[in-house]
């Protein structure tokens, strides 16, 4: 048996360790405090799009998640009055293996009170470029994106559903049934946007559709309803997602009932809203912005090799 | 045939798609930041050889296609098919033009194949990846020549045609490799 090896160099390793130190002088520098929230919880996240672990004992009389992201835990310190906060540490979700993947991955996690999506953009670009060694990022609304480098509006509600599909299946062959509208606009961002803007440093996608929203607030942008949300990307992989979040209680209900239908249409298993955090959100969530980002993805970029196998010291297969 | 699901993809694994037997050779796992998470999947059809490239919304099922790979011996044929024999059970299997393909002209009596059998039928047929004939056909050596120089070809008793060295004669047995068709070496006297 050889596996019981590394699959990172002790190389990586090190300059795994030297950048863990970095991101943390990157907040201490900032008065960003740190905190560390439950890695197992008893409620999980709603999103169609997350599959969490669940971990059963019988010691135990209910079953717990894994936590996909500290983002509710994180949410109620702020609701219960925290100042700035990260959080670096593990995340979990079931099903997500791949070379740009791993189940088990470490997550780095912010919130700045008072800010918005557009403040914390430059945050992110600032950490982002400083840690690549890049100059320069580019901002690209989610429709410019499209109508760039595929010629439709993805915010056009003129196009039906089947247009969609036909437009889907010119670029990337036969499509999978029933992805639905959202659905598509992945299978596209996916498989040509990404790698189109794999060559433009660092990019920052922004506006997306209201469907896509999921915890940011829906803002109007030149008379168009869009989510005040973002993703970054470098090298065409996506490293970090952020929002200027939903502070609305009765919007946040309506969002959790969005992916409860979306679930459901999907057969995926039901799921209920975590009550702490709706708990929290009705006692106010102070206006503030939130963004997670990858770090085995960033040092991965910034070493300069392809799978996240080569900076986890043991990936999935060996864990 | 159980069902796979998209994290069960594995290289080998045979499946149905489109009604035919496949082969999966990747399997990539994409997912945009939010959102619907797929995976991109090579599949050689097992009929034609083609690879197809096809993307699965993650957690999407194929079935298992009756697929396996046997060792058979090769019997015979009657120019419309090709008789192969499983050497324990003496049950025969044959195979037709489309199964055989290129290796027809590698099917030495007695020799051993392997064959991917589809509901039981043969799909397709691999030669060995080194076999032994013999030269029905070359001209004849030249004196003197050693094995550098040139090279001429040369007819083997399954009608494959290689090119051998100068001095190799008919009625000798060499070596070859069947994935290149080139020459290895004279066979060694047994």
């Amino acid at each position: 048996m050889t596996d019981w090896r590394p699959s990172a160099s002790l190389e990586i390793l090190a300059a795994r360790a030297a950048l863990l130190a970095d991101l943390r002088a990157f907040f201490a520098k900032r008065g960003v405090m740190e905190v560390e929230t439950p890695l197992l919880a008893q409620s999980t996240v709603t999103d169609p799009g997350i599959e969490p672990f669940k971990v059963c004992d019988g010691a135990e009389p209910a079953p717990r998640f894994l936590q996909t992201s500290p983002e509710y835990a994180m949410k109620r310190l702020l609701a219960a009055g925290a100042p700035d906060i990260y959080q670096m540490g593990k995340a979990f979700r079931s099903g997500e293996s791949g070379r740009h993947h791993n189940p088990e991955f470490t997550m780095l996690e912010w919130y700045r009170l008072g800010w918005d999506h557009s403040a914390l953009i430059r945050e992110v670009a600032e950490l982002v470029c400083g840690t690549l060694g890049v100059e320069g990022w580019q901002v690209w609304p989610y429709r410019r994106l499209f109508e760039s480098q595929l010629n439709f509006d993805p915010l056009d509600s003129g196009i039906s559903l089947s247009q969609l599909t036909d437009i889907a299946a010119a670029h990337v062959g036969p499509v999978p049934d029933q992805l639905g509208r959202d659905g598509l606009l992945d299978l596209l961002m996916s498989h040509c946007i990404e790698p189109a803007i794999r060559d433009w440093g660092v990019v920052f996608v922004t506006d997306f559709p209201v469907s896509q929203a999921a915890l940011a607030r829906h803002i109007t942008v030149a008379g168009e309803a869009v989510a005040a949300r973002f993703e970054c990307y470098a090298g065409g992989h996506e490293l970090a997602n952020g929002y200027w979040e939903q502070v609305d209680v009765a919007l946040l209900m309506a969002q959790f009932a969005a992916d409860r239908e979306s679930r459901a249409a999907r057969g995926l298993p039901a799921r209920d809203e975590d009550p702490r955090l709706l708990a929290a959100q009705d006692a106010g969530l102070p206006s503030c912005a939130g963004v997670a980002l990858g770090v085995d993805r960033l040092l991965a970029l910034q070493q300069g090799v392809e799978s996240l196998a080569e900076v986890i010291s043991f990936d999935w297969s060996r864990a | 045939m159980p069902n796979f699901s998209t994290n069960e993809f594995k290289p080998g694994l045979k499946v149905m798609l489109d009604g035919e037997p496949c082969s999966i050779l990747e399997n990539e796992f994409v997912k945009p930041g939010k959102g619907q998470a797929f995976n991109r999947v090579k599949l050689r059809n097992l009929k034609s050889g083609r690879v197809w490239e096809r993307t699965f919304k993650s957690g999407d099922t194929l079935e298992g296609a009756d697929v396996m790979d046997v060792d058979l011996e090769y019997s015979y044929t009657d120019g419309e098919f090709w008789f192969f024999m499983d050497p324990s059970s003496y049950e025969q299997y044959s195979a037709d033009r489309d199964a055989v393909g290129d290796s027809g002209k590698w099917l030495k009596e007695q020799e051993r194949y392997e064959i991917t059998l589809y509901n039981g039928t043969p799909l397709a047929v691999t030669p060995p990846n080194f076999i032994e004939l013999e030269i029905t056909e070359t001209d004849p050596g030249l004196k003197g020549d050693t094995a550098q120089g040139g090279s001429k070809p040369a007819t083997l008793s399954t009608g494959a045609v290689v090119r051998v060295p100068l001095f190799i004669t008919v009625g000798e047995v060499i070596r070859v490799d069947t994935r290149t068709g080139e020459y290895v070496s004279r066979a060694s006297k047994s």
